[in-house]
């Protein structure tokens, strides 16, 4: 009775079956999920940028956005301007923190054109900031984040997330120990770009010198904070034409 | 008596020592070494390959006579990916917090040979219930080696337990680095991870001599 399931024509046909049924399965299950999936990666950019400048429900060692419920308020309450660059020239675009900063990088190479590079202006307590989106790669896979800078171009805050760094190792770039570190830091040394280094051998491991554009690394993690020094170096360094014309 | 018979109860047991899965099939080491430094990943690693275990073996258990020999492997990859998939997906959609936590192991758990070893060794050849148990048998056996290690790694890689600095502050010198004591960087690091599962295997083989292969 039971079937030969070691001819070569079960086999193709139990493979073709199992292709059509499991493709069927995830492309149904991805597509009808869609609308809720985007959704949610939309308020976790809200959440992250508002992290970055500062809004959100830390205690003293975690990680906490402002809940999803209220973000959008929150949102258009401390986000008061956003900004699209190109070179030096800015115009206000309300939707910029939802360009997709992969896509534009690919287009502007394949278009052969400059970067839009999207700004948020936030205003809380009277003090401006000045929140960066950059893009980067870690060791396994992308990582990306969000920097607040105040008028005078010193770092107040960084949200940092990944896509797929190593559990307890490089993923803690992600954690207030690491990102703490970067508040007060400063990225130019005059009019000279630096960049902030993720450096192993700084000798400053509480972070007292906020001039050395450096912060303390993570032990295991080399590759991650690599990466990250080198995205901001990229990211930031896109931005200084434009943010000069700030600080004058 | 109870809902588990001695034979069934043997394939929960069994891989929590004499059989298991790490130290004894040398099933998951990668994983065992990639994620351990901390011991909260080694615990929503574990939670998730008790998870992918139990339901994959009971999946391909109920698929083993139909399946072609020839690319059965396939067949478990297959079904092993669209699994996590499945639930990667659905807790995007419900759950996003928890969603970015896990994301990171998910290509750790496709790739993970404790499962393709149980599905080969075991759910292609017994019942849904039988491999049911073995799946998570070997799961739980899993998580006591990650558990043992990633504790280990913690404590003495970072000086802390699941986040909270149980020795003290390294920086501002309190608790027992007031002392000169330091954190071993070492234990961060891979190797490190392999000999203290070698460790672990020692301690085991030398407890139960039966388990040590004569040559």
């Amino acid at each position: 009775m039971a079937k030969n399931t070691e001819s070569n024509l079960y086999t193709i046909l139990f493979a073709t079956g199992m292709v059509v049924v499991v493709g069927a399965l995830l492309a149904f299950l991805a597509s009808s999920l869609k609308e809720k999936i985007t959704e949610n990666k939309r308020i976790e950019k809200q959440q992250n940028i508002l992290y970055a400048m500062g809004v959100n429900e830390n205690d003293e060692t975690s990680v906490e956005f402002v809940s999803k419920s209220i973000v959008g308020s929150e949102f258009s309450k401390y986000i008061t301007k956003q900004l699209v660059i190109t070179g030096t020239d800015a115009v206000e675009d309300e939707n910029a923190y939802l360009i997709d900063l992969k896509k534009e990088e690919a287009a502007s190479k394949a278009e052969n054109r400059e970067r839009k590079l999207p700004l948020f202006i936030g205003n809380k307590e009277n003090v401006q900031y000045y929140i960066i989106p950059v893009r980067g790669k870690g060791l396994w896979d992308a990582i990306w984040g969000y920097v607040a800078i105040d008028n005078q171009l010193v770092v107040q805050g960084v949200y940092f997330d990944h896509a797929g760094e190593t559990p307890g190792l490089g993923s803690n770039i992600k954690e207030r120990f690491f990102m703490d570190d970067f508040k007060g830091e400063h990225f130019l040394d005059g009019d000279l770009f630096k960049g902030i280094s993720v450096s192993k051998g700084n000798a400053d491991p509480k972070n007292l010198d906020k001039t050395d554009f450096e912060v303390d690394a993570i032990a295991g993690s080399t590759i991650t904070g690599d990466g990250l020094a080198a995205m901001l170096k990229k990211d930031l360094k896109m931005y200084v034409p434009y943010l000069k014309t700030l600080k004058q | 008596m109870g809902l588990l018979s001695k034979k069934d109860l043997k394939l929960i047991t069994d891989p929590l020592a004499d059989d298991n899965p790490i130290t004894i099939q040398v099933l998951g080491i990668c994983s065992a070494l990639a994620i351990t430094a901390e011991l909260k990943a080694s615990i929503v690693m574990s939670v998730a390959v008790l998870f992918v275990l139990g339901v994959g073996n009971v999946v391909i258990s109920l698929m083993r006579n139909i399946i072609p020999s020839k690319i059965r492997i396939i067949v478990q990859l297959i079904v092993v990916a669209t699994l996590v998939i499945i639930v990667d997906l659905v807790l995007k959609a419900f759950a996003y917090e928890l969603s970015k936590t896990l994301s990171v192991f998910v290509g750790l758990i496709i790739t993970n040979c404790i499962i393709m070893g149980r599905f080969e060794a075991f759910a292609l050849a017994n019942g849904p219930w039988k491999s049911f148990l073995d799946g998570i048998g070997n799961s739980l056996g899993y998580a006591v080696i990650l558990i043992i290690v990633g504790f280990f790694r913690e404590l003495l890689g970072s000086g802390t337990l699941l986040g909270i600095k149980v020795l003290g502050d390294p920086i501002e010198k309190t608790g027992v680095y007031a002392f000169g004591y330091e954190n071993n960087g070492f234990m961060l690091l891979a190797p490190m991870a392999l000999i203290t599962v070698g460790i672990i295997i020692w301690v085991q083989r030398s407890r139960n001599t039966s388990l040590i292969e004569d040559n």
